[in-house]
Formats: C-alpha cells, sequence, structure tokens
C-alpha cells in the first residue's frame, strides 16, 4: 500500500503538472488568441489546471473512502 | 589323759598276754573304750576311723583269698574295684592259663585224629585236670572259638608237616647213602667175586694146562696180576663193605631216631626205609656169602694150587739138585739135554713115581681118615656157616615179619580212619540234610517277608514315582502356562513396540516435514519472500494422513503462503520503517479528512511531531494509545523485541490512511504470522507426538 500511495502522488503530481502545464499552455493560447495576452488566460489556465489536478489528486487519494451507493428498487417480497 | 589311757592298755596288754587275742582286743577295747569315755570326742573319732580301717583291711585281705567275694564285692560297692586293683592287682583271668597248658599237652596228642572233637576231647579231661591245679577257681570251660581252633589245627599241621618232612629228608638223605653205599659195596663185592673167580680160573688153567713156557710164563704173569687184582678187589670189597655197614648203621640210627618222634604221617616214610634197609641187607649178605663162597672154593684151589707148587719146587729142587746146570724151566729144554741128564731125570722120575706110589697108597689107606677128618671139618664149617646163615636168615625172616606186621598195622589203622571218616561223612550228610531242611524252611519264610517288604516298597516307589511325574507335569504345564504368557506379552511389547516405533516414525517424519516448513520459511530472504510452502505443505500433509489435527492445521495454511511464500519478519521489520514513515505523513488522513489540504496538514505534523522510536507499549492499551505516532513507535519497539505479532495488532489499530497505507504490511505481517502460527503449532504437535512416542532409553 505505500506503494500504491507512493505510485498515488507520482500521478497526481505527473497529472497535476500535466494538467497545469496545459492548463499553462491553454491559458497561454487563449491569452495569445483571444485575449490580447493577458496574463489572466494563462493563470486562469494555471489555475485550472491545478485545479484540476488537484482535484484529481484529491479524488484519487480518496478514492478508497468513496462509497458508491446504489438506489434498489423495492422487492415485491416487502 | 590319752598317755594315762594308752599306759593302762599297755598294762591290760602286758597282763592279758597269755590270754586269748579277742580277749586281749576286747579288754584293750574296753580300756580305751573307758578312756575315750572319759576322755571325749577325739578318742571316739579315733576309735571309728580304726574300726573302719580295720573292716576295710579285714575285706581286702579276704577278697584276696576269695575271688567270688571279691567280684560280689566290686559289684555292689562302688570304688571298691579300683581300691581292690590298687590292693592286690587285677583281678586274674581264668581262661588265660589253663589254655596254655592244654596246649603244651595237647601239642604231642596221644594217637592220630586231629580233628576238632578230638582237640576238644582231649582237652575235656586235660582242663579237668588243670581245674584241680588252678587256685580254687571254678570257671566253666568256655569252648573256644573256630578261629583258634582252625589255627591250631593249622600251627599243628605245620608243625607235623615241618616234622615229616625234615624226617623224610632225613631218611631221604640216609637212604640215598646207604643205597649209595651199597651199590657200592655190592658192585665191589661182585668185582672181588669176579676177580676171585678169575683168578681161581687162571689159576686152574695154570694147574692143569700143559702149555709150553712162554705161554706158562704170560700164564704166571696173568696169574700173578690176577692174584694183585683179587687182593685189590677184595681190599676194595671190605672196605666198600665197612662203609656199606657204616651207612646202614647210620640210616639204622636215623629210623629209629625217627621212630621215637612218633610222628603218624612219617610211618609209611619210615616203614619204606626200614624196608629198603632189610633188602640192602639182605642183598649185601648175599653177595658176602657169594663172595665167602667163591673164596672158599679159592681157598681150596690155593690150597691146591700151593700143594702143586709145592710139589713143583720140591721137583724142581730134586731136578735142579740132581742136574744143577739145568734151569728151571725144564721143560723147555728137551732137546738140549745129555744122556745122562736124562737118565737121571729119569731115574729121577721113576723114584718119584714110586714116591708117588707109595704116597698114593699111603693116601689111599689114610683116604677114609683123611675124609672123615675133611668131612668133620666141612660139617663143622659147615655148621658154622649154617648157623651164621640160618642167624642172618632168622634175622631177615624177623625183618620181614616186623615190616609185614607194620605194613599191616598201618593198613589196618588206614582202613580204620577210612570207616571213622565215612561215619563222620554220613554224620556230616546228616547233619547237612537237616541244615539244608532247616534252611529251607528260613529262606521260604525270609523270602515270603522279603517279598512282602518289597511289594510294600515297590508300591511306595510306584506311587513316589507317580507323585512325581504328577508333579513334574503340573510343573511343567506351569512352566508351560508362564511361558506362553510371556510369550505372548512379549509379542505384546513387540506389537506395541512395532506400533509405537511406527508411531515415531511418523511422528520423526511429520516433524522432518515440519522441519522442512520451517526450513521453507527461513528460505525467506530480505527482499522476496520464501519458497512456496506448497510442497513442504503437501509434505505435512502426506506425513500425518491419520492425524485430524495436523491435517486441520496442515490445510490451515493459507493460500498466499502455499502459492507465494512469507516473508520474513527482518523484511516485515525493514519495509515497517519505510510504511512507519508513510503511515506517520497520512496519520491525520481518515475517511472524512482526506482532502490534499489535510494531506499537507499531515505531512507538517509528521514534520514537526518527534515522538520517541520506539516505546515500549503498555499492557493494556488506552483511548490516547490510539494516537497514530503512539501506535507507531510501540508497534516499532515490538518488531524490535521481535513481537510480531503485537506489533501486527498494534498497527492493527491504526485507522483510517494510515491504515490504508499499511494494510499491505498488515496482510503480509497476517499471512506471516498465520503462517508461523500453523507452522509452530503443527511443530509442536509434532514434537509433543515425537516426545510421546520417543522412549527414554
Amino acid at each position: 500500500m505505500a506503494a500504491e500511495h507512493g505510485r498515488k502522488w507520482d500521478r497526481c503530481l505527473a497529472d497535476t503538472a500535466v494538467k497545469t502545464v496545459t492548463g499553462i499552455s491553454v491559458g497561454i493560447v487563449f491569452s495569445v488568441l483571444f485575449f490580447k495576452r493577458r496574463t489572466w488566460p494563462v493563470s486562469f489556465g494555471s489555475g485550472l489546471g491545478l485545479g484540476m489536478g488537484y482535484s484529481n489528486c484529491q479524488h484519487d487519494f480518496r478514492s478508497p473512502y468513496l462509497i458508491h451507493g446504489r438506489v434498489v428498487k423495492e422487492q415485491s417480497s416487502r | 589323759m590319752l598317755r594315762v589311757c594308752l599306759r593302762g592298755v599297755k598294762a591290760t596288754a602286758r597282763v592279758g598276754l597269755c590270754s586269748t587275742v579277742s580277749c586281749h582286743v576286747g579288754v584293750s577295747l574296753l580300756s580305751s573304750v573307758t578312756c575315750s569315755l572319759a576322755q571325749g570326742a577325739a578318742e571316739m573319732v579315733v576309735a571309728g576311723l580304726l574300726t573302719v580301717s580295720g573292716g576295710v583291711g579285714g575285706t581286702i585281705l579276704y577278697a584276696k583269698w576269695d575271688h567270688k567275694f571279691r567280684a560280689a564285692v566290686e559289684k555292689n560297692v562302688p570304688y571298691s574295684e579300683w581300691l581292690l586293683g590298687l590292693a592286690l592287682g587285677p583281678a586274674p583271668q581264668d581262661t588265660g592259663l589253663p589254655i596254655k597248658k592244654r596246649v603244651s599237652v595237647c601239642l604231642y596228642p596221644p594217637e592220630d585224629c586231629k580233628e576238632c572233637n578230638d582237640h576238644t576231647v582231649a582237652m575235656e579231661p586235660t582242663a579237668v585236670l588243670q581245674k584241680t591245679d588252678s587256685a580254687g577257681t571254678a570257671e566253666p570251660l568256655t569252648e573256644r572259638p573256630v578261629e583258634e581252633v582252625a589255627a591250631r589245627l593249622a600251627q599243628q599241621d605245620q608243625e607235623e608237616n615241618n616234622v615229616v618232612a625234615s624226617v623224610s629228608a632225613s631218611l631221604e638223605d640216609s637212604l640215598a647213602s646207604s643205597a649209595q653205599a651199597t651199590l657200592q659195596a655190592i658192585g665191589a663185592q661182585e668185582a672181588a667175586l669176579q676177580a676171585i673167580g678169575q683168578h681161581t680160573h687162571k689159576l686152574k688153567e695154570a694147574m692143569e694146562a700143559e702149555a709150553p713156557s712162554e705161554e706158562k710164563s704170560t700164564q704166571w704173569k696173568d696169574l700173578e696180576t690176577a692174584l694183585a687184582d683179587r687182593t685189590t678187589s677184595m681190599n676194595v670189597a671190605k672196605t666198600a663193605l665197612l662203609k656199606a655197614n657204616e651207612a646202614l648203621d647210620s640210616l639204622k640210627s636215623v629210623i629209629d631216631k625217627s621212630k621215637g618222634l612218633k610222628v603218624a604221617a612219617a610211618r609209611p616214610l619210615i616203614l619204606a626205609a626200614e624196608e629198603n634197609l632189610h633188602k640192602m641187607v639182605v642183598d649185601l649178605d648175599k653177595v658176602v656169602s657169594k663172595v665167602q663162597s667163591a673164596e672158599s672154593e679159592a681157598k681150596i684151589v690155593a690150597q691146591y694150587s700151593e700143594l702143586v707148587n709145592e710139589a713143583k719146587q720140591q721137583f724142581h729142587r730134586e731136578v735142579s739138585s740132581l742136574t744143577p746146570e739145568i734151569q728151571a724151566n725144564w721143560k723147555g729144554l728137551t732137546g738140549k739135554l745129555s744122556t745122562d741128564d736124562l737118565n737121571a731125570l729119569i731115574a729121577h722120575a721113576h723114584r718119584r713115581i714110586d714116591k708117588l706110589n707109595r704116597e698114593l697108597a699111603e693116601q689111599r689107606v689114610r683116604e677114609q681118615i683123611h675124609i672123615d677128618a675133611a668131612l668133620e671139618q666141612q660139617k663143622l664149617e659147615d655148621q658154622k656157616a649154617l648157623e651164621k646163615a640160618v642167624g642172618t636168615a632168622l634175622q631177615h625172616v624177623k625183618e620181614e615179619a616186623r615190616l609185614e606186621q607194620e605194613k599191616k598195622l598201618a593198613e589196618l589203622r588206614e582202613v580204620i580212619e577210612a570207616e571213622m571218616r565215612t561215619q563222620l561223612r554220613r554224620q556230616a550228610a546228616a547233619h547237612t540234610d537237616h541244615v539244608r531242611d532247616v534252611l529251607k524252611v528260613q529262606e521260604q519264610e525270609l523270602k515270603a517277608e522279603a517279598e512282602q517288604v518289597l511289594s510294600s516298597k515297590m508300591l511306595e516307589q510306584e506311587t513316589r514315582y507317580r507323585q512325581l511325574t504328577q508333579e513334574q507335569l503340573d510343573n511343567f504345564t506351569l512352566d508351560m502356562n508362564a511361558a506362553y504368557a510371556r510369550l505372548k506379552g512379549v509379542e505384546e511389547a513387540i506389537d506395541s513396540h512395532v506400533e509405537a516405533e511406527e508411531e515415531a516414525r511418523k511422528a520423526h517424519q511429520l516433524w522432518l516435514s515440519v522441519e522442512a516448513l520451517n526450513y521453507t520459511l527461513k528460505t525467506a530472504s530480505a527482499e522476496s519472500p520464501s519458497m512456496p510452502l506448497e510442497d513442504a505443505a503437501e509434505a505435512v500433509r502426506a506425513s500425518c494422513v491419520d492425524s485430524d489435527f495436523a491435517l486441520a492445521l496442515a490445510s490451515a495454511l493459507p493460500e498466499k503462503s502455499l502459492k507465494r511464500g512469507v516473508y520474513s519478519e527482518a523484511s516485515l521489520r525493514a519495509r515497517f520503517y519505510s510504511m512507519r514513515s508513510l503511515a506517520r505523513r497520512v496519520a491525520l488522513i481518515d475517511e472524512s479528512h482526506n482532502t490534499l489540504y489535510q494531506y499537507f496538514l499531515s505531512y507538517i505534523q509528521a514534520a514537526l511531531l518527534f515522538e520517541s522510536q520506539q516505546e515500549a507499549p503498555p499492557t493494556q492499551l488506552h483511548s490516547e494509545d490510539l494516537d497514530a505516532f503512539k501506535l507507531l513507535s510501540y508497534a516499532s519497539y515490538c518488531l524490535e523485541h521481535g513481537d510480531l505479532e503485537l506489533a501486527a495488532k498494534l498497527v492493527n489499530q491504526l485507522r483510517g490512511e494510515a491504515r490504508r497505507v499499511v494494510e499491505d504490511w498488515l496482510t503480509e505481517a497476517r499471512l506471516t504470522l498465520e503462517t508461523r502460527q500453523v507452522a509452530s503449532l503443527l511443530s509442536a504437535y509434532a514434537n509433543a507426538v515425537g516426545l510421546g512416542t520417543t522412549q527414554a532409553p
């Protein structure tokens, strides 16, 4: 399990990094394209990326504790 | 006072010198008594002692004289025999002396019979005689024991034999010598006889034969030699005769001596010797008479020859006187004589013839007278010879008659003895018959008794035998049973041993497989797990097919361990430390707190919180001990001290993300623990079983 944890962290970081970079890049692109080279799309994109990454990471770390429920239809034998 | 009494006694003694002894004694006693009365105890004692000693002395003296009294006293009074022995010497034994006397008397028994009866018969009168001799003892004659009699008989027989042997030896010697001498004498006499005969014959020849002169001279020489022979032979005969007579005399003396011994067994010998002697004497006398007759004949012939010689000599003298020159042997000189000589010779011859005729006539005349005288002489000589012959013949006849008588006596004695023997034999036969009958009866009785005894003994023996056999049989059966039981026991023991060995083997095998299992557990290196326990588990399962417990245990091994193997404690410990840091870092994360911010917080907590690396866990966990850090330090401590179980338990108390993080380790630890537990249980079981089956040496 420790290795899992490590792996999780690796994934998480990697994912976050990727997302951040991607966000940055998208931000850069948008900033370049649409927002006249303002920095707010980059930061917005990085933030977006980071946030997504963070959220993914968190979700990843939370995943064991998540309870998945399901609606079960009432049985006729009730 | 005593002296006064003594003086008084002496006075009375002097006074009563001529009185009787009893009076004397009585008076002295009386005086002594009166004196003692006056004196007191001492004198009484002295008197008592005197009486006692007097009594004892009298008894001893009387016992010496009368042996019966002595015997009676010895029998009745206890120590008397000692006293009497001391005083008189031992009591005389009657059986000694008389027997010796009897023996000396009986050693030369009067006559023949040497049997027991005779001896005892002879001894009875001698014993009677001896009885009167012995000093007043009248002990009855006891029959001597058989051995003594036999010994004496043997002794006597021996002596007789010795005597007989000596007598016979002496007789034989003298007989031999006398026979030799007699033979010699006879031989000598016969030789003399022959010599005389020869001489006379030769003389006759010489006288009558008209042989030539040389032969005559040889004849005369022969005659001389014959004469010499005769004389020598006569001398030899005489000496031989003397010797023979001597020998015969000695023989006679020996015979007389042996006769004087009066031993019956030698009698036939003596008889024979006497007969021999008689024969020898007879022979000798015969020969002597022959010799004497020959001598007388020879004398006649000698006389005749002498006369002839004398006549010849005279004639020769006459012839020589007539014819001195003619020599003696005139017969051979017939051719040399002259006529004168011849005439002279013839004349002489004529003269001689005349003389002779005259002598013849004279002789014829005196013939009768001469004849008568000669007859007379002859008669005298004949008488003498006759007397001598008669005397010798008479002696011989007497001797022969005596010898005959003795022979007859001996025969008669033999006959009588034979008859006596037959009588005795008859008696002995009767006795033996009687004894045989008695013996037969006794035999019957004894046989019956013996048979009875035998049968009873046999019965006893049989019962004993049966008893013994029964005993033996019983013992045998007992032994057999015991042996059988033992055998059975032994078999059972062996079987149980076999079973136990089997069990032991199985246990050993189990143990070995368990050891193999343990070993496989140990093969876990630092990082990698151990070998898969499948084979070992299989082996264990194989080796414990009959033990449900072991089977259950063996099958209780977790699958993962079988397939993949287990990690060793060391690897777990190592992993723990890496895990511990992670667990520390995610200590704050649980189901509810699991944002990344929490992660961050928990990281900071882990960085800033310093707890002791190892802390000994308490025996009871309280709620504040449930903190992750504490738990981890407890667990670390436990691990450090090798207590994986407690560490696992403690680690099991982690909650949340820490728990999730250490889940892996925990399962591994659980697996290891489980496997180890099973293995230890199995080994414990194997050990127990092995211990159970092991036998103490």
